[in-house]
């Protein structure tokens, strides 16, 4: 039996996004436990023992079940529809992410590109959001945002286009596969240098401490979010999650190897998922250890240290790749 | 639902030059109790800062003069409850003054153990929120908080041994101390204090070594020497601006003239140097314990043993003033007796109040990040600003 190609296309993507969605859920988890590691706490334990395996579940169903408030004052449209305008391009960026060769719904030949150019799309919902709620607290939050993601973006954007320079191709399967040799990670200070700069901007992109300034809960309560509450808030955080994991595989595709590791084939998924969930827990280990640090040093972090440094980065890869070739060292 | 609500929109300028008015508590997530600073914006700048008190007032200095000598001791831990033990000291400190009651040289070294186990309490308390402002509840502030949490909950620990309460504790009473310590409790004091200096290096080294805090504290909130003293802050901030004052070296109550402690003094005036007089302070205080534990004399805990009734102690006419050096400063307690069994007038002199009223000099110009870390770099506590 032989599917239509859109129909096909829908059933990959169908899955796919309940595989993030689930993945997602539990992600959450992973990091309160972490965290209450890290702060010699227990963390979530009763709801689902062993170990509150059903917390985001329970989470979840918490969230779908409350009242959905919407201000008096707010933007009924706007308010309405950030959620899902910040749900949609935290969701989108999977659509180019190959689990394994030929697994994932779309491997385009652009695929990098496709991926950040999406995922600075978040920013809109996230604005949208802080707006059209009307609250001051909110409304900071958005100005906020909109100063933090435009900085960082560029950086982000720079360092990961080493490894595309490196390998020579936008295409993610073909990055992963020029790095049979040597993963970018290990490419001599290059690589180490990009990701660090890798996660950094990650950091800034994604929100968290020490970048976390638009949700600053003890400035400005939770930032954009604060008058969200029920299945919105539980799409906010959805997608503030899927970004998060997003950004966290494409760092283990550029940098660690993708798939790559030693065993069958079989095993190369969840080699991906392992790197991935690793920068996560990296990030996360950054997150629990920091204070978050001001607007204007933000900015300059960005502006002063971590954009020139980033061009200076790709100009000496692609002098490297002008004199060596690209597709691994 | 009136129309009006619906079409009020907040204008705000694009160019950053129009203000915005944005209230910060008194329910905010670090508004330190109730505190309410109405903030007049220019982008994130703050212009100008409106401190609003009085959320939290209970009438306590005339709940004092319906209560008897004997009675409000325990409630006078109330005004500053997260370092319960120094307000009932400067209380029954005042009563002493009038009534020229002698207090034997035991209950005096237990008075100091329990006002310098007290300090550290309220520090761990101090460190962990302050950092829970800058950090957030979902960062690494939330990770310091939970440390200092797990080191004051012993401190506490001691004290339920001690009086039977964590809290509020009613320790102190006219005359002397209320409790005797009981058995193996000073054994446990010098595991718990032995403990928390260790602690204290590692957060020192979480914090100081970590660029980020620094570059948080380092030139904000900067309090200099004479705005200092014009404004009457004390404690910490006073000593954090390069003045040396400490109510333990400058007027000696309760024998503090017998042990051998130093006064830290930083000059820089910012948040991070009232973070290091008050790091130096956890180890002084530790210090100060372990030399009172050491010489702590036998003999009687109270020179008014055994009072039968509320209404016994019974105070001459006159008034007097006691003041000693809290966790947050100078805690002052002034009392006119008219010879009955209660006081005739008190009022309280609270650190945190004097020390808040620096806030509108030294907050506008900064961010509205930098207001939260000012704020808890201060350390109010609003059981003892409204009383």
């Amino acid at each position: 039996m032989t599917l239509p190609p859109v129909a096909w296309y829908t059933l990959e993507a169908f899955i796919v996004l309940n595989a993030i969605i689930l993945l997602v859920t539990y992600v959450t988890l992973l990091e309160r436990k972490f965290a209450a590691r890290m702060q010699s706490r227990i963390g979530p334990y009763y709801v689902g023992r062993p170990h509150g395996w059903l917390q985001p579940i329970a989470d979840a169903l918490k969230l779908m079940i409350k009242e959905d408030i919407v201000p008096a004052a707010a933007d009924r449209g706007v308010y309405n529809l950030a959620p899902i305008v910040f749900l949609v391009p935290c969701m989108l960026i999977f659509a180019t992410i190959p689990f394994a060769p030929e697994l994932g719904v779309a491997d385009l030949n652009i695929g990098v590109l496709f991926f950040l150019a999406v995922s600075s799309l978040e920013i809109v919902g996230l604005f949208m959001g802080g707006w059209g709620s009307n609250n001051k607290y909110a409304l900071l939050s958005a100005m906020r945002a909109v100063n933090q993601i435009i900085s960082y973006d560029l950086p982000f954007v720079f360092a990961a286009l080493v490894p595309v320079l490196l390998a020579g191709s936008l295409q993610m399967s073909a990055i992963v596969t020029a790095q049979e040799g040597l993963w970018f990670v290990f490419y001599p200070l290059i690589g180490q240098l990009a990701f660090l700069a890798y996660l950094v901007a990650t950091l800034a992109a994604e929100n968290r401490v020490p970048f976390d300034i638009l949700e600053a809960e003890s400035e400005l309560v939770a930032g954009f979010r604060v008058e969200y509450s029920g299945m919105k808030f539980a799409l906010i955080q959805l997608a503030e999650y899927a970004h998060m994991l997003g950004t966290s595989f494409l760092g283990a595709l550029l940098f660690l190897g993708g798939w790559l590791g030693p065993g069958p084939a079989w095993l190369g998924p969840l080699w991906f998922l392992g790197k991935a969930v690793l920068i996560f827990l990296l990030v996360t280990w950054v997150r629990w250890s920091f204070v978050r640090i001001r607007v204007d040093q933000i900015l300059a972090i960005s502006w002063k240290l971590l954009l020139p440094a980033t061009i200076v980065l790709l100009l000496a890869t692609g002098l490297v790749v002008a004199t060596r070739g690209a597709g691994g060292p | 639902m009136p129309d009006t609500l619906t079409k009020q929109v907040v204008e705000v300028g694009y160019g950053g030059n129009e203000r915005l008015m944005m209230n910060m508590g008194p329910q905010h997530p670090s508004s330190h109790g109730v505190f309410r600073m109405i903030l007049t914006l220019e982008g994130e700048t703050v212009v100008a800062v409106d401190a609003v008190i009085g959320y939290l007032h209970r009438c306590h200095e005339k709940l004092g003069e319906t209560l008897t000598y004997v009675q409000y001791p325990s409630i006078a831990s109330k005004t500053d409850y997260v370092a319960a033990m120094t307000s009932e000291l400067a209380y029954v400190s005042a009563v002493e003054t009038i009534a020229k009651v002698e207090v034997p040289k035991r209950a005096q070294y237990l008075r100091v153990i329990a006002a310098e186990l007290q300090r550290i309490a309220s520090h761990c308390l101090w460190l962990g929120t302050w950092c829970l402002d800058m950090g957030g509840a979902l960062g690494g502030g939330a990770t310091v908080f939970l440390y200092c949490i797990r080191e004051r909950e012993m401190v506490l620990d001691r004290f339920e041994e001690l009086t039977g309460a964590r809290l509020l504790y009613g320790f102190h009473q006219v005359g002397g101390t209320r409790y005797d310590i009981p058995p193996g409790w000073d054994t446990k004091v010098r595991e718990t204090v032995d403990f928390i200096e260790r602690r204290i290096d590692e957060y020192e080294a979480m914090l100081e070594r970590n660029t980020f805090f620094v570059v948080r504290t380092r030139g904000v909130g900067v309090i200099s020497r004479e705005l200092a003293q014009d404004v009457g802050v004390s404690g910490p901030l006073i000593r954090g601006s390069g003045v040396n004052y400490d109510v333990r070296r400058a007027e000696p109550y309760s024998s503090y003239g017998d042990f051998d402690f130093v006064v830290p003094v930083e000059t820089a005036g910012d948040c991070y140097a009232r973070y290091r007089v008050r790091m130096v302070e956890f180890r002084q205080s530790i210090r100060i314990v372990r030399q009172a534990l050491d010489g702590l004399p036998e003999g009687p805990i109270s020179s008014r043993p055994g009072v039968k009734s509320v209404g016994q102690v019974r105070v001459p006419k006159g008034e007097g003033y006691a003041r000693v050096e809290g966790a947050r400063g100078e805690v002052g307690c002034y009392i006119v007796s008219d010879g009955g069994p209660k006081p005739y007038r008190m009022k309280w002199r609270g650190a945190s109040f004097s020390n808040l009223a620096v806030l509108p000099h030294i907050v506008p110009g900064h961010k509205v990040a930098d207001v939260v870390a000012i704020m808890g770099s201060v350390d109010p506590v609003f059981g003892e600003v409204d009383r």
